[in-house]
Parts: C-alpha cells; sequence; structure tokens
C-alpha cells in the first residue's frame, strides 16, 4: 500500500454510488406501495433513506480529493432521524396489530389465517 | 490497488447491496426480510468507506444496519405475540403495475439528474481556512457542533420528541411500568454471561469513539450509538431493571445533552458572540462539553427508542433470549 | 515485500474459510450444522484475516484495535451460536430442516 490516503475514494466511486443510490430509491419506491405488510413498509422506507443518502454522498465525493464534509454530516444527521422515525412507525405498527390483530392497513386486505405461516 | 480491480470491487458491492435490498423487501417472511436489511445496512457501510466518507459508514453501521435491526427484530417478536407476524402476498394484476412503474420512474429521474447536475464548487479553501478555527480536526465534527451547530441541536430535540411519541403508543394503564417488555433471562446462561463482559468493553468503545472524534472519525452519535447497544444489552441479559418514564435519572439524561447544547448557545449570545457562535479560544472546550453531554443524551434516547413504551409486566411475556421458561 | 506476501496469504485463508463458511450455511441441511460451519470457519477466517490486517498496521496501537474487533466478534459470535442453538431447540421444525428461521 502506498503512503497516500488510503480512504480517498476512486475517481469512478460517486458515479457507481449515485446510479446505485438510484435503484436503490427506485427499489423503496416500488416496496412502499407494493408491499402490504407494514412492518415490510417501514423497511423499505429504510431503503428510500439509504438510498438517498448514498446518491447525496456521492454528490459529496464529485471532483476527487477530499469529500465534501457538509453533506457528511447532513447524511449523518438523517441517520440518526431516520431511525427515530422508524422508532415511531414500528410502535405504531406494533399498537395496531395489538388492536386489530393485523399488520395491514384496513382496506388492504387482511392477513392469511394462522395455518399459512410465513415459514411456507 | 489498480483502478480495474477498483472498478470490479466497486460494482460487485453495488451488486450486492441491491441485490441484499431486493431480498429485504420481497424476501419470504418478515423475518428473513429484516435480516436481510442488517445485512444490506453492512454492505451500505462499506461503500461508505468505498466513498472517503468512514464517519457515515461508523454511523451507518451502528446506527442503519445495528440499532434499526434490533429495533425491526424486537418488532417482529411483537407482532408474533400478536398474531399479526404472517406475511402478506403481493398485489397482483394490472394494479401491481403502478408500484413497479413509479420505483423505475423515480430511478430513471434520479440518474437523469445525476448526469445533468452541474459540478458543484470544490469546499476546498473555504473550509481549509475555517477548520483550523473551529475547535476539532475531524471536519464532519467541526460541521456538526460548530459551523451547522443549529441543525444537530434541532436533531437532538428530534430524538427526543420521537422518544414521546413512542411513550404515548403506550395503554394508559401502563404509564407507570419499566420501559419495554419484560425479558426472561437464564441464571447464570450464556445471555446473562454476555450481558456481564460486553458492558465495560462496550463502555471504552463507545467513550473512546467520543473521544476520537475530536480529530479523527468518531463522534458523539457513534459513541452514543454504541453505549444505547450496551444499555440494550445488559437489559436484555437481566443485568440491571429498566426504569419508569418517571425515573429521574432517565429523565435527567434524557434532556442533559439538549440542555446543555441549548445552554451553550445561550451563554454565547448572552456574552455577545452569537446564538451557537463558537469563538475560536473556547471552540474546543464548548464542543467537548456539549459533546459529551449530547453522547449520554443519545445513548439514552436510542436505548429508548429501541425498547419501546412502558409495558405492565402482566402482558403477554416476551419470547425469552436463551430459551428459559417464564 | 516478505510482510506483504504474509499478509497477502493469511488474508487469502481467511476468505477461504470466509467461502467455507457461507457454503456450510448454504448447503447443510439443519440449523445446528449450519451453526457450526458458520462460528468455526467464520471465526478462524476472521482471524487470519486480522493477522494479515495487522502485520500492516503502521503502530502497536492499530494491533491493539484489531485483536480487540476479533474478540468482541468472537465473543458475539459464540453467544449469538448458543442463543440461536437454544431458540431451534425450542422450536421443532427447525430441527427437522424445514425452518425458515435460521
Amino acid at each position: 500500500m502506498t503512503g497516500a490516503d488510503p480512504f480517498l475514494p476512486a475517481a469512478h466511486a460517486p458515479d457507481v454510488y449515485a446510479l446505485g443510490g438510484a435503484v436503490l430509491v427506485g427499489l423503496g419506491v416500488w416496496g412502499l406501495l407494493a408491499l402490504r405488510h407494514l412492518l415490510r413498509r417501514v423497511v423499505a422506507f429504510n431503503v428510500i433513506g439509504s438510498g438517498i443518502f448514498l446518491f447525496f454522498g456521492a454528490i459529496a465525493a464529485r471532483g476527487g480529493g477530499e469529500p465534501d464534509p457538509v453533506p457528511q454530516a447532513l447524511i449523518i444527521t438523517g441517520i440518526v432521524v431516520a431511525l427515530s422515525a422508524s422508532a415511531l412507525a414500528v410502535t405504531l405498527v406494533a399498537a395496531l396489530a395489538q388492536r386489530r390483530g393485523g399488520a395491514v392497513l384496513p382496506g388492504e386486505g387482511r392477513q392469511p389465517p394462522e395455518a399459512e405461516t410465513d415459514a411456507k | 490497488m489498480t483502478g480495474a480491480a477498483a472498478l470490479m470491487l466497486d460494482l460487485l458491492l453495488v451488486v450486492l447491496v441491491a441485490f441484499a435490498g431486493w431480498a429485504a423487501l420481497a424476501g419470504r417472511g418478515v423475518f428473513r426480510a429484516v435480516v436481510f436489511f442488517i445485512a444490506y445496512g453492512l454492505l451500505v457501510a462499506l461503500g461508505w468507506v468505498r466513498l472517503g466518507a468512514v464517519n457515515v459508514a461508523l454511523a451507518e453501521a451502528a446506527i442503519g444496519a445495528g440499532l434499526t435491526g434490533v429495533l425491526l427484530l424486537a418488532t417482529v417478536g411483537r407482532l408474533e405475540r400478536a398474531g399479526a407476524a404472517r406475511d402478506v402476498p403481493l398485489m397482483r394484476g394490472a394494479a401491481a403495475w403502478v408500484p413497479a412503474l413509479a420505483g423505475l420512474a423515480v430511478t430513471g429521474a434520479l440518474v437523469w439528474a445525476w448526469f445533468a447536475l452541474p459540478l458543484p464548487e470544490s469546499p476546498g479553501p473555504q473550509l481549509a481556512e475555517a477548520l483550523p478555527r473551529s475547535g476539532v480536526e475531524n471536519p464532519v465534527t467541526a460541521v456538526l457542533l460548530n459551523f451547522r451547530s443549529w441543525d444537530t441541536l434541532l436533531e437532538a430535540i428530534v430524538l427526543l420528541a420521537a422518544l414521546l411519541g413512542v411513550w404515548m403508543l403506550g395503554r394508559d394503564g401502563d404509564w407507570t411500568a419499566p420501559l419495554g417488555l419484560r425479558q426472561h433471562v437464564r441464571e447464570g446462561g450464556v445471555m446473562a454471561g454476555f450481558g456481564r463482559v460486553l458492558p465495560p468493553l462496550g463502555l471504552l468503545v463507545g467513550v473512546w469513539l467520543l473521544w476520537a472524534g475530536a480529530d479523527a472519525p468518531g463522534g458523539a452519535f457513534q459513541g452514543g450509538t454504541v453505549l444505547a447497544a450496551v444499555i440494550v444489552v445488559a437489559l436484555m441479559a437481566g443485568v440491571a431493571a429498566p426504569p419508569g418514564v418517571d425515573a429521574l435519572p432517565l429523565r435527567v439524561a434524557l434532556v442533559l445533552g439538549p440542555g446543555v447544547f441549548l445552554g451553550a448557545g445561550l451563554v454565547l449570545a448572552a456574552l455577545g458572540a452569537g446564538f451557537l457562535t463558537l469563538p475560536e479560544a473556547q471552540a474546543k472546550a464548548v464542543i467537548v462539553a456539549v459533546e459529551t453531554a449530547l453522547t449520554l443524551s443519545i445513548a439514552v434516547t436510542l436505548a429508548g427508542l429501541v425498547l419501546g413504551p412502558p409495558t405492565a409486566p402482566n402482558g403477554a411475556a416476551a419470547r425469552t433470549p436463551d430459551g428459559a421458561r417464564p | 515485500m516478505w510482510l506483504d506476501l504474509a499478509s497477502f496469504a493469511l488474508t487469502a485463508l481467511g476468505l477461504f474459510f470466509f467461502v467455507a463458511g457461507t457454503a456450510g450455511l448454504l448447503r447443510f441441511p439443519d440449523t445446528f450444522s449450519r451453526l457450526h460451519a458458520l462460528t468455526k470457519a467464520d471465526n478462524l477466517g476472521l482471524g487470519c484475516v486480522a493477522l494479515g490486517v495487522a502485520l500492516q498496521a503502521g503502530h502497536w496501537t492499530d494491533v491493539l484495535k484489531l485483536v480487540l474487533i476479533w474478540a468482541l466478534a468472537l465473543l458475539a459470535a459464540g453467544t449469538v451460536a448458543q442463543l440461536v442453538a437454544r431458540a431451534a431447540l425450542a422450536e421443532p421444525r427447525a430441527r427437522k430442516g424445514e425452518g425458515e428461521r435460521p
């Protein structure tokens, strides 16, 4: 290994991770709309979030050299806020499940009966 | 590493991330989806290292993969007890095309934006000039605690608000009960042992991350997350009993960080420097004081978010972590 | 030069153990043999990789951190393997190898 900073991103890295982030945001949007189990929707929300962070982080690393610290700080803030939102969301899901016996929004169908476990 | 090998590594990593993300969304079974989400978070953290953002990588691994994973796993447990962990089949028919098209459209728009965006101005000279006056050497810590400390103060308050929201969702009768579900641990079992060995080590790592964050990757959020994990493991292993929402030490720990932060801002304003404007001579001292208080509050708040609302012990017993019968 | 070669060999050996552990996770029929493959092979693999990286460390404190990481991973892996095995014992479908949950 040479004396160069091993953490400096390679020249192609911003492009690769920006496109990866774009794919993740699309995947997450699909999941948020198509998945009906509410816990899966919370996961989809987190996938959208990390996709946006990657896209944003790739912007910070454009142009070579040391990546811009301001987007990085905002991303760290975002990761923490995403966790707070997820915690509130899963508590809501658990409360809904306790009252209705299912983790699906009203009007979006019902969970299959106990016999068909998810282990099938 | 040669350019071609590095490019292969990055492409492989992105494909793995996308695959893990897909499995976290569409994999069979809610439990399996959560496990894939944890793997996904760790792979994304590797991506952050490749992007040169080690501070973000630490936060992603600790918060995005670690704590979020624990939170989701705990929720699967809660849903199992409520009989709501069974998977729901995907939509079929013509309606199933709408989400797919929406996802493709968003990805397409982002790809277009990436190539259409003008190159941003390099932050170089401006930052290089301001950094020596910030009091710390880690530029991300300088941004979080000095240049944009407003954001961080409000974020600490968002965390607190989220915790209050979670607590609101408990049942009225449970308000004075201990936080989270009861854990039943076998005396002298593996989990009990782990709960005794991990906290001292975790405390060391958490405090070190906080301290190192001044001039190396790390900081209040990464350190606080490790400490939150210590708290959660200690409670899961039955080493300590969870407090209730009315416990005074808990409440002090929750507001200490935002309180010291706000207080520092007001004192600086009263001294004529301006709200949260750090004078060069005192910058380091103020940052260390605020970060230390903030780390404690972040640790306790994050642990509280993972534990969930206060729950009376007479409810359905928690699944035991090491198979012991309650 | 020799140091680089030793690092390369150790890291390669570590990766081999990781591949073996992963193959076991994917191919073995039930929870217990999967755990066996994972914990043993992966801990050894991580040890080899950590040793290989330690040879490149610039300062002894870096070596100390690597040792700490390895020890923590060993501790966590051992504990989790025990807990998963106990949970699997209580859940009969995992024993027959048709379980979804590892």
